[in-house]
């Protein structure tokens, strides 16, 4: 089943899935594996602290053996990283250890509500940029911040709807419609998406992707939940490109009043 | 404001009396609760809880798997000494007790540890009894170094020091650091601390605090249950959390429940804490703390671990041996009897111990499965097991 929404194309290159995975908290590799296939999705990102990065395929760290470089633009992640330096580092590494040289970057020095820091995030994102890195910020929902990273030349800008593993959908809408309307990259709502309602918001407003997991890895049935994602990212999209109609606060009678008039 | 100055104002015995006195009304208003505060929490561990222990159990299983998904992350335990100058009575490295001691060699260390590495582990714990003639700070830095050659993840439970002597640890690769209260019943620890600087209970009140301005990014703190009152300990154990999640906010919390078990020196335990209650804290500190992590070890037995595992529990050590050199047989021959403090060497062997060429261990472990045992029965359980959550990269 396909809505044939218009494409995503991040940094030149196109999706047609406009859902991202994360792949932490799955009950198994194999079920993570499942539940990537059954979503459709095209990007999946791999927090490198989980992954072996030494080349020697340690079998007791072996999350990226589960993921087809074939079928998914791997997208490794900074989380862990507290500061600008530690991200930057972690980037290097894997670049060196012949992963895409996309990365998503994430610094949050708070592990409790792992928020992003901006500045960091900022400083991180300029010497990345500069690097040849093709990078993709997770930042709190603030305007300001999303324009500063696409003046430095990231590829999209990555707002929470809400602190991650929350699910409680989308708490910055007002933040996030101001950086989806001044936007010049594409703009993915990321973190806190905990239901497929939440998701299919997010593309009704304009975002151009969402990013999910703990929604996805923590439900009673993976796969079910991954395919209900899938659907409503692309009834979102096909919202939003079809145009919804203006909300207001009385009713549209078919029978209009002014009917003699005509 | 310390923790040991926060300690002193905490109205430990009113919040014990409240959790005594509490109804069952009482206690689903504060579980309904989005952020429980003590007096919450005091209600959460009362008798009049108990009954709703099941909705307890189904709520934290909830918040846990929210937070922190369908995986366990594993650990293990490398003894580096158990040469103590404290005498503390429920601890078998106790000064006084004639046990069989040793002090592993940097080699030997990585021996243990090329053993613990083959079995899965990529994250260590590095543990010692308190001797500074024994375990330096340059000794304890050299084992670090050579622990991250093998494993991205190195923590320390060792003799609490200053954040200055803390510092060089940190630099040297370790980002965690574990020390336990042992008791939060002032008048208990004075009686049970009867030698040696772990007599000073504030000094240890504060070590949390000292780790995380030295640059500690993962800090462990509990009391040992079997000293006394288990709501006290718990109650002291949650504000001691409280506040360094409000103070040390850049680190994460992690909170053990470790019970007493027999040991050299045969004490018996105090207090007690049945498996109900113990499930009711486990299931209570959730509740109150649903991002920290909760740590179970080989103290308690392979069915009560597998049951606690889906309540909350976040990180579990597997096959753990409590005597240095446990893992490989390293350092046995240097293995020596002390009594009181006093090596005798080369000294007769203890009556009765066809042991006397392994040191002696710590406490008796109550899980005795090796780690892979320990990893099939998690994925059975429904859950992955995570060897590797840290990269040298973030903290070298």
């Amino acid at each position: 089943m396909s809505l044939q929404n218009k494409s995503l194309i991040i940094a030149g290159r196109e999706f047609r899935s406009r859902l991202i995975l994360g792949t932490g908290k799955f009950s198994s590799p194999e079920a993570m594996r499942d539940a990537l296939t059954a979503s459709g999705t095209e990007m999946v990102t791999v927090a490198l602290r989980r992954a072996d990065l030494s080349g020697k395929k340690d079998p007791f760290a072996s999350i990226l053996e589960f993921i087809d470089p074939k079928k998914y633009l791997l997208l490794p992640n900074t989380s862990g990283a507290m500061n600008a330096e530690e991200a930057v580092r972690l980037a290097r590494l894997s670049a060196a250890a012949g992963l895409p040289k996309w990365i998503k970057l994430e610094i949050h020095p708070d592990p409790r509500f792992l928020l992003p820091d901006p500045i960091e995030t900022l400083k991180a994102a300029e010497i990345l940029v500069r690097e040849g890195f093709i990078v993709l910020p997770y930042i709190n929902a603030d305007p300001v911040l999303a324009k500063r990273l696409q003046e430095v030349g990231v590829a999209t800008v990555m707002p929470l709807g809400s602190p991650i593993g929350s699910n409680r959908g989308i708490q910055t809408r007002e933040q996030i419609a101001i950086i989806i309307e001044q936007a010049t990259v594409p703009v993915v709502v990321d973190a806190g998406l905990g239901a497929p309602s939440h998701a299919a918001e997010a593309l009704e407003m304009g975002a151009d992707a969402v990013l999910v997991n703990t929604a996805i890895a923590v439900a009673s049935d993976p796969n079910r939940m991954a395919q209900a994602f899938r659907w409503a990212v692309e009834a979102g999209r096909a919202a939003f490109e079809t145009g919804l109609g203006a909300r207001q606060t009385v009713a549209s009678p078919t029978s209009p009043l002014t009917a003699f008039l005509d | 404001m310390s923790f040991a100055s926060e300690f002193e104002k905490l109205p430990l015995n009113d919040l014990v009396a409240l959790s005594l006195q509490t109804t069952r009304e009482a206690v689903v208003e504060s579980m309904a609760k989005p952020r429980p505060g003590l007096a919450d929490f005091a209600r959460l561990i009362s008798p009049a809880a108990s009954p709703l222990l099941e909705t307890m159990c189904q709520r934290s299983r909830e918040l846990t798997l929210r937070r922190f998904g369908r995986v366990i992350r594993l650990f293990a335990p490398l003894y580096l000494s158990n040469e103590c100058i404290n005498n503390c009575r429920y601890c078998g490295f106790s000064r006084d007790n004639p046990i069989m001691r040793v002090t592993l060699s940097v080699e030997e260390v990585r021996r243990e540890a090329r053993a613990i590495v083959a079995d899965g582990f990529r994250n260590v714990l590095l543990v010692s009894g308190e001797h500074p003639k024994f375990v330096s700070g340059t000794y304890l830095a050299e084992c670090i170094t050579a622990l991250r050659e093998m494993a991205p993840s190195v923590s320390l439970e060792v003799g609490p020091m200053e954040a200055a002597e803390y510092r060089p640890l940190v630099e040297a690769g370790a980002e965690g650091l574990v020390v336990y209260q042992e008791t939060y019943d002032r008048a208990v620890y004075d009686a049970m601390h009867t030698a040696g600087p772990k007599r000073n209970f504030d000094w240890r009140l504060d070590t949390a605090e000292r780790a995380y301005a030295a640059g500690f990014r993962r800090l462990g703190i509990g009391a040992l249950y079997g000293l006394s009152n288990w709501r006290l300990e718990a109650l002291a154990v949650a504000a001691h959390a409280r506040h360094l999640l409000r103070e040390c906010w850049k680190a994460s919390i992690t909170i053990s429940l470790p019970r007493l078990r027999p040991c050299a020196g045969e004490f018996e335990p105090l207090t007690h804490i049945s498996d109900r209650e113990l499930v009711q804290l486990v299931c209570a500190l959730r509740l109150m703390f649903p991002d920290v992590g909760l740590v179970l070890s080989t103290r308690e037995s392979p069915a009560l671990r597998d049951g606690l595992i889906p309540l909350g529990i976040t990180l579990i050590s597997a096959g753990s041996h409590t005597e240095p050199g446990g893992y490989t047989g390293a350092g046995k021959e240097n293995v020596h009897l002390t009594e009181r403090g006093r090596i005798l060497s080369p000294g007769p062997e203890p009556v009765g111990a066809s042991v006397a060429k392994s040191a002696t261990g710590q406490f008796q472990i109550a899980d005795e499965r090796p780690a892979a045992e320990v990893a099939d029965q998690l994925r059975r359980l429904g859950y992955e097991p995570v060897w590797k959550d840290w990269d040298t990269a973030l903290t070298s």
